[in-house]
């Protein structure tokens, strides 16, 4: 029983405390471009929490036969050998989510939550705190992909999941759809995730932290990616 | 493909196709390294450097070593895996025989092969060699090209706005990453305006 506490903590602290996205800022790339609608959104929350789970397992099962030296083109080889399974498979069962979501689906390769995760946590834990650990973080991204999915959704074509909402469908925003829209909620969620957060902002606070190459980038930058 | 073509793929690539604020790829490095002027210069130098050598190298690759042995499949693992080799390979050649441009360069170079600017625009280019035969090596070079070209003036644009950003007045919560965002959306804005302005010259 004293066990089971700190386990279920590594599976809520990724969806509310250290949201990879809203949080720790991490994977913003995906999360601008897909957000567009709800659906290639949720799509792409599923896609990379699968790739992270089993990504996460396997990093950590095998955390005692990588070399140090080789271990971030060996975590590579293996979130790229997963993301290429979820590929195959949604371009099976999911061909329109693989329109939708296009180029950006290869791309979970280079998430950095992806890789962060394998980095910060799953190189250093026993294989199940590190699935829930994925698991957690997984569904944190998924919930702001959706949130965010879901504001832009609605204010820029009127409808949400392809169901109309009275009022604003017949004027929709357009420019919510559009990059900038992306920009700006973007941004708008961070701010209320800082007041709700009640944190003091540091003013260089980009996802640093779990930047896997962060060594060579405080060189770049200072000490700003020092965690 | 006539010269008018390659012209006009290299300015969508800069303008319409603007590679940060249209397409969302290296948002991290965008958001990271545009604080002051010469960062700006110096990743997106590197930047552009790469993403022409990773086209020129994964291009023949995909083309003459994967599709013919039906292994396309495979396009995600062998294109990272290369282009994170590449890089390596650059960062050692550079640093024995160019140190200065190792010195400017350099420091940026291992932060690039987790950019996904860069495996975007391998990508990118074959599935437009695939809907359009005419889309060959060359214009998929100058793409590549163009699209670190466009990397490039969204940065320096950025880190102008940035340094005037710093001496103004801004409420508590939207400090930092916040109000660099807006920033950034004001900044895209700007670009929505080219939209369809290349388009003439593709025909």
């Amino acid at each position: 029983m004293a066990e089971k506490k700190p386990l279920i903590k590594e599976f809520t602290k990724g969806i509310v405390k250290e949201n990879p996205v809203l949080c720790l800022v991490l994977g913003t790339c995906p999360t601008l471009a897909v957000t567009t609608g709800v659906s290639s959104a949720l799509g792409m929350g599923v896609a990379a929490t699968v790739v992270l789970v089993c990504s996460n397992a396997v990093i950590s099962a095998l955390r005692k036969v990588i070399p140090g030296k080789v271990r971030i083109p060996a975590y590579i080889t293996i979130i790229a050998a997963f993301v290429t399974i979820v590929q195959m498979l949604v371009k099976a069962y999911a061909p329109s989510l693989n329109d939708a979501l296009g180029v950006y689906l290869p791309l979970i390769v280079v998430n950095c939550i992806i890789l962060g995760r394998a980095e910060m946590f799953a190189s250093k834990n026993k294989v199940l705190p590190s699935v829930l650990d994925g698991l957690g973080m997984g569904i944190g991204f998924t919930a702001a992909l959706f949130l965010m999915g879901s504001i832009r959704e609605i204010l820029g074509a009127g409808t949400w999941l392809g169901l109309n909402i009275p009022i604003i469908s017949s004027n929709p925003i357009l420019i919510f759809i559009l990059p900038p829209g992306g920009f700006f909620v973007f941004g708008m969620l961070i701010a209320i995730a800082n007041k709700l957060n009640n944190k003091t902002v540091q003013p260089e606070e980009v996802g640093c932290a779990g930047c896997p190459m962060s060594d060579k980038c405080s060189k770049v930058k200072g000490e700003e990616c020092a965690e | 493909m006539s010269f008018t073509n390659l012209v006009g793929i290299f300015l969508a690539a800069i303008l319409t196709e603007n590679y940060i604020l249209v397409k969302f790829f290296g948002i991290c490095p965008f958001l990271g390294v545009s604080k002051k002027l010469n960062t700006a210069l110096g990743m997106s130098a590197a930047v552009t450097f790469v993403m022409v050598l990773a086209t020129a190298v994964t291009w023949p690759i995909y083309t003459y070593l994967l599709v013919p042995n039906e292994l396309d499949y495979l396009q995600t693992i062998v294109f990272i895996l290369v282009i994170a080799g590449l890089v390596q390979l650059v960062e050692i050649v550079m640093k024995k025989y160019m140190p200065p441009l190792y010195n400017a360069l350099g420091i940026y170079l291992p932060l690039i092969t987790t950019n996904c600017a860069v495996l975007g625009v391998t990508m990118l280019v074959l599935d437009k060699g695939a809907s359009d035969a005419s889309f060959g090596y060359v214009a998929s070079l100058v793409n590549a090209f163009g699209a670190g070209i466009g990397f490039l003036v969204a940065m320096i644009m950025f880190a102008g706005v940035r340094e005037r950003l710093e001496n103004c007045d801004i409420p508590k919560s939207l400090q930092g990453l916040p109000i660099t965002l807006v920033a950034a959306a004001l900044v895209a804005c700007s670009f929505l305006g080219f939209s369809g302005i290349v388009d003439k010259l593709l025909v």
